[in-house]
């Protein structure tokens, strides 16, 4: 049962990861890829209606994580108190910036909000980059089962650990290009004119930024957690993830070929959400990693809650899933076709 | 300075309590925006569907704000309560979880569709979008009442061997009866929220002789549903709730009404001071018996004072629960009667005619908020010492591993980014306000601006 809700959780943060990726990446090219008000108001169009579903993926996967595993988003998210409530109140600039744009028509209100939004949604896919290299790191948690950070110290991914550390940040910046990425090709698949133009011509540039930048993560992970990758061939959910990474960038680079969009889209997402599994499938049981003493770490086992507690859990999880995908489906029949340009006073 | 949990607390409260501000108004305007939208449907609508459409603004501006600060509430039970979630994330993860998965998908995927899709949806889908809205922000309050009635009155838990609360009866929790007495309540009362607010614009307009019809209306609407939902605050819900904590913490209620000695026939305090050195209330104006019969329902009931039970399971902050109880419950009289006068006026047709009546329903708005800042306040404080009422207490619950620095640090931080919030919220809602209604039909009556 712990084994089922670990991966439920990981499939809600891949979620997550994927759906609120792009309109993190479309946001943060938002300013190089719409230069006037009305094709700011285009990509604007083309979030609009889904950003804040996509934001619950977020919020209903760490649901999913309080009831599951407690211990660990508790010892996690006061560990890392200080990036937290960066990550808060980056959401919270994020989403007025996107809400109260429109509200009123001047150009210096106008531009401030887009500033503030192209800003807020590059630095959170650093974070949450960031975050991932630490959970592949490890943290210093106690026998106690919590542990504490600093924001940085000597950026050395050794002890004394700090949250940012050159290995982080690296995985930040990689996080950020993927989804810049992703969010380019979203934008080239949903708009037309001057931003599908530009959004289709930065987009390889992306890919190339993110295949350069690909195996030096890779190397670095191998660097600051040796045994991560010699476990990758006995397990056959990460092979299977491999193989999803695999055929993503197929798609993707296929879909960059031929100009469509929209498989290179569904290819960037397969990407990301394999990439994310085999994370998850290489650290399993693993989800918080102590750098003090393996025995130390939380795993699946000794973090979760108790079995009756996970099987009802299990029951709401297997109705509101279906109906979670339903909307989304028609989210995007409502939606479909390229984005209009709303009239002003009528969106985004 | 060093005591880390009274930041947390602080923290907390502040954040929940500036959140709080939206949903009250946002979970109130829906059902006003549905019962808006059906009444368009039917011939001669056009005014309720400007109506409706000027509050659907309002609603998306509140919603926005209602979910960037409630982000942080949800962030905070690991970052500041790490202790509080490794004991009891295997109960209130669940309502937690499902308020995302049934509330969230559902009212995030139709938001847009309200706010902007009148035209493409056209009226009747339009009118659909709304009852999704209505329905998803409706549940995600109960998921939300629920964690908290598991808070107020644990029930459906068992006690694992290491320590944690666990999950024994998932009906008994989710239908955890305090749930249900204080959803009625907390519901009823975010209506009274938005009702005056609709009676506070249509006053507004009608004052400055603006949009005639939408005023009328407005304050038709206000006034009515304003009288309805202050009198099914008080009666039944806030009784029932009264009833519920008499019986399940006497102690919160000995404090609430400032009462330490015991007895029978048992006096309700109108005013008073509570004086908790020397044990009494300075100063009080009573009537005599009230609270045996509000509490139990015979004026010669025993009520029992704080002297009855031991210091260290008193609430944390008498005064303060004290007070917040009764500005809860003087402003609900307040209202009642100010909605009663105002519904009586509309009815003989004499709402319009009196500026003073007009003057004080605009002026009257902050009321409910207030009322409803209080009630929480009462229900929080009045749940102290303990976090999970009888089982695990607040001072257990903290991040041992978050300096208080730290936490004073973020406090500070969320006062100045919602004093900015605040801000532009009053900014951009006055606007509308100001602008007032648009209509859909130019050649209507309402064109007039």
């Amino acid at each position: 049962m712990a084994t089922l809700w670990f991966w439920l959780c990981s499939v809600m943060v891949a979620m997550y990861v994927v759906m609120d990726g792009y309109d993190f990446g479309a946001g943060a090219l938002h300013l190089a890829v719409a230069k006037t008000n009305e094709e700011r108001r285009t990509v604007l169009g083309a979030l609009g209606p889904f950003w804040d579903g996509n934001e619950v993926w977020l919020l209903a996967g760490g649901g999913s994580l309080f009831l599951a595993f407690p211990r660990v988003l508790g010892a996690g998210f006061s560990g890392f108190y200080l990036a937290m409530f960066l990550v808060v109140w980056g959401l919270a600039l994020r989403g007025i910036s996107l809400e109260f744009r429109s509200h009123v028509q001047g150009t210096l209100w106008r531009a401030f909000w887009d500033a503030a939004f192209c800003l807020a949604s590059a630095v959170l896919p650093v974070l949450f980059g960031a975050a991932l290299g630490n959970l592949l790191r490890g943290v210093p948690l106690t026998a106690e089962g919590s542990f504490s950070l600093p924001l940085f110290t000597d950026f050395s991914a050794s002890n004394p650990l700090g949250l940012l550390d050159w290995y982080t940040v690296l995985v930040g910046v990689f996080a950020l290009l993927a989804l810049m990425l992703h969010g380019s090709l979203f934008l080239a698949w949903r708009t037309e004119g001057a931003v599908h133009a530009r959004s289709a011509a930065i987009a390889p540039k992306l890919a190339a930024a993110v295949g350069l930048l690909w195996p030096l993560v890779a190397f670095a992970t191998h660097r600051v957690n040796p045994a991560l990758f010699p476990t990758l061939p006995g397990r056959p959910l990460a092979v299977t993830a491999t193989l999803i990474v695999a055929a993503g960038v197929v798609l993707l680079v296929l879909g960059l070929r031929q100009r469509r969009h929209h498989l290179a889209f569904l290819g960037s997402g397969a990407f990301l959400l394999g990439l994310l599994a085999a994370a998850a499938a290489s650290v399993f049981p693993v989800m918080l990693r102590s750098s003090l003493d393996p025995a130390w770490s939380l795993t699946a086992f000794n973090s979760a809650s108790s079995e009756a507690s996970l099987r009802t859990g299990l029951g709401w999880w297997f109705v509101g899933m279906p109906l979670a995908i339903a909307y989304l489906v028609l989210l995007f029949r409502l939606h479909r076709g390229k984005v209009q340009p709303a009239g002003e006073g009528e969106g985004y | 300075m060093d005591d880390p949990l009274l930041w947390h607390r602080l923290q907390f409260a502040f954040t929940a309590m500036f959140h709080y501000i939206f949903p009250q108004l946002t979970m109130g305007l829906a059902l006003v925006i549905v019962l808006l939208k059906a009444r368009s449907l039917r011939p001669g609508g056009e005014a309720h569907a400007d109506a409706a459409r000027f509050w659907i603004r309002v609603f998306g501006i509140t919603f926005a704000v209602g979910v960037v600060t409630g982000i942080p509430l949800e962030f905070q039970f690991g970052t500041n309560w790490s202790a509080f979630t490794r004991h009891t994330g295997g109960i209130i993860g669940h309502t937690l979880g499902m308020e995302g998965m049934f509330a969230f998908f559902l009212e995030s995927s139709f938001l847009a569709l309200l706010v902007w899709g009148e035209k493409k949806l056209g009226p009747k889908r339009h009118a659909w979008a709304a009852a999704a809205l209505w329905l998803g922000s409706w549940l995600s309050g109960y998921f939300i009442v629920a964690t908290n009635a598991f808070l107020q009155h644990p029930v459906g838990y068992t006690t694992a061997a290491d320590g944690t609360l666990q999950l024994a009866s998932f009906r008994a929790f989710v239908l955890n009866p305090w749930a249900l007495a204080q959803y009625a309540h907390t519901m009823v009362a975010a209506v009274v929220t938005a009702a005056f607010v609709v009676a506070a614009a249509g006053a507004f307009w009608s004052l400055k002789g603006l949009h005639p019809e939408q005023a009328r209306l407005n304050l038709r609407w206000g006034v009515r549903a304003g009288l309805l939902a202050s009198i099914l605050a008080a009666f039944p819900t806030g009784d029932v709730q009264g009833k519920l904590v008499a019986r399940h913490q006497p102690v919160t209620l000995a404090a609430m009404e400032g009462r330490f000695e015991s007895g029978p026939r048992a006096e309700i305090n109108l005013i008073g001071q509570p004086n908790v050195r020397e044990r009494r209330l300075d100063n009080p104006v009573k009537v005599p018996a009230v609270l045996s019969f509000i509490a139990y329902g015979t004026f010669s009931a025993e009520v029992k004072g704080l002297n009855e039970f031991p210091a260290d399971q008193w609430p944390t902050n008498i005064e303060l629960l004290y007070y917040a109880f009764h500005i809860m419950a003087g402003l609900g009289t307040l209202m009642i009667a100010l909605m009663a006068l105002g519904a009586l006026q509309e009815w003989r047709g004499r709402l319009e005619g009196s500026t003073a009546l007009r003057w004080a329903l605009m002026l009257a708005f902050p009321f409910p908020y207030i009322a409803n800042t209080a009630g929480w306040l009462t229900a929080e404080l009045g749940r102290q010492p303990w976090l999970v009422y009888g089982l695990f207490r607040t001072a257990q619950g903290a991040s041992a591993n978050v300096h208080s620095g730290s936490a004073l640090f973020t406090l500070i931080g969320f006062c100045g980014l919602y004093f900015v919030l605040g801000l532009l919220y009053l900014y951009l809602v006055g606007r509308e306000v100001a602008h007032g209604p648009v209509p859909s039909h130019p050649a209507g009556p309402a064109a007039a601006h």
